[in-house]
């Protein structure tokens, strides 16, 4: 298997690989943040995690086509206006949805599960009779396209390192948000007691609205990322959400360490089994792997000790 | 009529449960084989393979408590294994000698394969697929349930993990083209012993053979409902600590039941390719696993009868949907799974049971003495919906 290269090949190529992994680390980080707040604090099963960051996806898409159109000369920061408009829309709609359906379910895990499955084939016809069947495709400005050449055989792609950068900055935003903040502090408490988090004056139904909000909201930042990536349609959504939950799950629900440090095994055990063996057999072993990890530990990697 | 029997021994029907089935089944083998064209008879036949997942669910969801989101892995597990023994029975060497390998299947020539798997040998044999089609799956659910229930994995953790398992079997059979068909699946299937499964004749013949068989895990449905077993599954679903406390051992009757809604998902299965003709990985993954979720709980979580009237309602609405309003189908379909959460989460089988059967008091003997008002607030119904319904 690996006569036919020689050393320095070799090594350029577990590089790239591992390059490619660390994009698809972030990708994974970005789609599972969201997710581990809805979850892992709230105890939501949002089955239509993958619709908000395909609203995300769609608001870039609108955005570079006004930029390209009205504001040309402002088209190479248009997605950090997209990103930001992202975050507003499936934020928005996260509340919406919140208070329209969540805040009935807090006590039946499962039937949200169900719920919100509903709402994402809801939401993918939506998608779907609104922007139309086909996949749409964002223009790069100038400045994201091509590749740094480190060396003769090696090169990395500028909008990877702009999404892993993303990530680093989404990530430690969160983190502070959670974990420093006065306004995390109330998410926890509520979390863990919510009748006693009552008790001591906190607004126990707008930190929960917030906080539904906030995770959709990053789910629309991360299908904003996506769009550097790949293209996007009604049902692209569907694709990530059994990943997504496999990195939380797999991380231990309530750690957002757990979280980074899941997706982080998951996308390198991918990336390289892919280079060995074929994409989908590489996606099978990983999952398979993650299943039986989760059988063994049923609580995840990282698991913080509760009474229950 | 007589107050229904109490203490359990003597049968394990009550009055109504009876006057259900048999209105069930007048339905299925006389109304509509009288009043429906064969194409639309077809049509019922193949709700009604789904009608066993459903059943399923109704003992391993709304009795048990446990939410398996990977059906659709045992419902193809039991097609295919029918659908290998039918492919092998097409693909004899006189039908298949324009092959490069004559005897194989057709997609194995065309991924060079030359011999036949070891796995698809036995499959030569109808009464190994027979059993194959019941104790594969359920093996396959041992498996899972040995592994998950012992290390008390549960509700949420276990919905996502079958999920995983759903995913990870589509993957797998679209891979493994060679062996399994791929994205196409099984195709192309003839004859059962020499009978044509194409006619009209034998589809309505498979008709009558899939209701019977229905009924037949309806009656076992019943039983197991009715016996000690449903006693202790229903307790366990309510307060599992309890009945660890009490000295039994929780993980195997979980590891029963979730095996049990296997079989009865990969019966449908098996009977869905004999009647369809073929089988392919659409029916395996997430979203017909959660669709046949659904089916159940349209119908009613906690009556076993209603599950299989909801699964026949939502594919009547998916297929009447479909043909006039396409695109509206998914609206309704997600609005059915939010309405059932919000609304109704009993399903058809609690509306009835609040609104229609206080009324019909005398007639099911017994009925009389549950006609409560309905609940102020819709019951809980994530892990410990009472028993309202039924």
């Amino acid at each position: 298997m690996f006569s036919d290269y020689s050393l320095a090949e070799l090594g350029s190529i577990f590089v790239m690989q591992g390059f490619a992994g660390l994009i698809l680390f972030s990708v994974f980080v970005l789609m599972a943040l969201g997710l581990a707040i809805i979850f892992g604090q709230m105890g939501v099963i949002n089955m239509a995690h993958g619709e908000f960051m395909i609203l995300g996806a769609y608001v870039t898409y609108f955005t570079s086509q006004f930029f390209l159109n009205h504001l040309p000369a402002l088209f190479t920061a248009y997605f950090f206006v997209a990103m930001i408009l992202a975050f507003i829309a499936s934020g928005a709609l996260g509340m919406f949805i919140e208070w329209a359906m969540i805040r009935r379910l807090y006590k039946r895990p499962l039937d949200t599960l169900l719920a919100t499955w509903g709402l994402s084939l809801i939401l993918q016809q939506v998608y779907r009779s609104v922007f139309g069947p086909r996949e749409v495709g964002v223009e790069l400005p100038e400045w994201m396209m091509g590749s740094l050449p480190l060396t003769d055989t090696i090169e990395v792609q500028i909008n990877g390192l702009f999404v892993m950068g993303l990530t680093i900055a989404i990530t430690i935003v969160v983190a502070v948000l959670m974990y420093k903040s006065s306004w995390g502090k109330q998410v926890r408490a509520v979390v863990q007691n919510r009748v006693m988090a009552g008790a001591v004056g906190i607004n126990t139904e707008k930190v929960d609205r917030y906080t539904f909000g906030l995770g959709c909201g990053i789910a629309g930042v991360a299908g904003s990322a996506f769009t550097m990536i790949g293209s996007t349609g009604p049902t692209s959504g569907q694709l990530y959400i059994v990943d997504t939950f496999l990195v939380v799950v797999f991380g231990g629900a309530q750690s957002l360490l757990g979280t980074i440090a899941s997706a982080f095994t998951i996308s390198q055990a991918q990336s390289t089994l892919e280079f060995f063996l074929s994409g989908s057999m590489a996606k099978v072993l990983t999952l398979l792997g993650v299943v039986i990890i989760l059988m063994l530990r049923p609580q995840g990697l990282f698991v913080i000790k509760v009474r229950r | 009529m007589t107050a229904p029997v109490k203490s359990g021994r003597t049968f394990f029907l009550r009055p109504q449960d009876m006057i259900g089935i048999v209105i069930l089944a007048i339905l299925l083998l006389v109304v509509l084989p009288l009043t429906l064209d064969n194409f639309r008879l077809q049509f019922v036949g193949k709700y009604l393979t789904y009608a066993f997942v459903a059943l399923g669910l109704v003992l391993c969801w709304g009795y048990a408590g446990i939410l398996s989101l990977g059906q659709g892995v045992f419902f193809g597990l039991g097609g295919y294994c029918m659908a290998m023994f039918l492919k092998l029975e097409a693909s004899s060497v006189e039908n298949t000698k324009i092959q490069t390998t004559p005897g194989i299947p057709d997609f194995m020539d065309w991924n060079q394969i030359t011999a036949l798997p070891w796995f698809w040998e036995p499959f030569r044999s109808f009464g190994f697929t027979t059993i194959a089609v019941v104790l594969v799956p359920a093996f396959f659910a041992l498996l899972v349930g040995y592994a998950l229930f012992k290390r008390r994995v549960g509700g949420v953790y276990f919905a996502i993990i079958t999920q995983a398992l759903a995913a990870i079997m589509t993957i797998l059979i679209i891979g493994q083209q060679g062996y399994t068909g791929g994205i196409n699946g099984i195709t192309d299937l003839r004859t059962l012993h020499g009978w044509d499964i194409r006619t009209d004749s034998a589809k309505t013949v498979l008709y009558f053979v899939c209701v019977a068989l229905l009924i037949g895990c309806i009656l076992l449905a019943y039983y197991v409902k009715s016996s000690k077993l449903g006693r202790i599954l229903v307790a366990m679903r309510d307060k599992e600590d309890r009945v660890r406390f009490s000295g039994y051992d929780v993980s195997s009757f979980k590891i029963f039941v979730f095996c049990l809604a296997a079989s009865l998902s990969a019966i449908g299965g098996a009977m869905f390719t004999l009647q369809v003709g073929f089988m392919s990985p659409s029916f395996v993954g997430i979203v017909p696993s959660i669709e046949m979720v659904i089916y159940t709980a349209v119908g009613g979580r906690l009556s076993i009868l209603g599950a299989i009237y909801g699964t026949l309602l939502v594919n009547w609405a998916k297929t009447s949907f479909s043909e006039s309003f396409p695109e509206l189908w998914l609206f309704g379909l997600g609005g059915m799974f939010i309405a059932v959460v919000l609304i109704f989460p009993n399903g058809i089988a609690g509306l009835y049971q609040v609104y229609v059967a206080p009324h019909l008091g005398p007639l099911f003997g017994g009925a009389k003495r549950r006609a409560t008002p309905p609940a102020a607030t819709p019951p809980a119904a994530g892990s410990a919906a009472p028993a309202a319904a039924e």
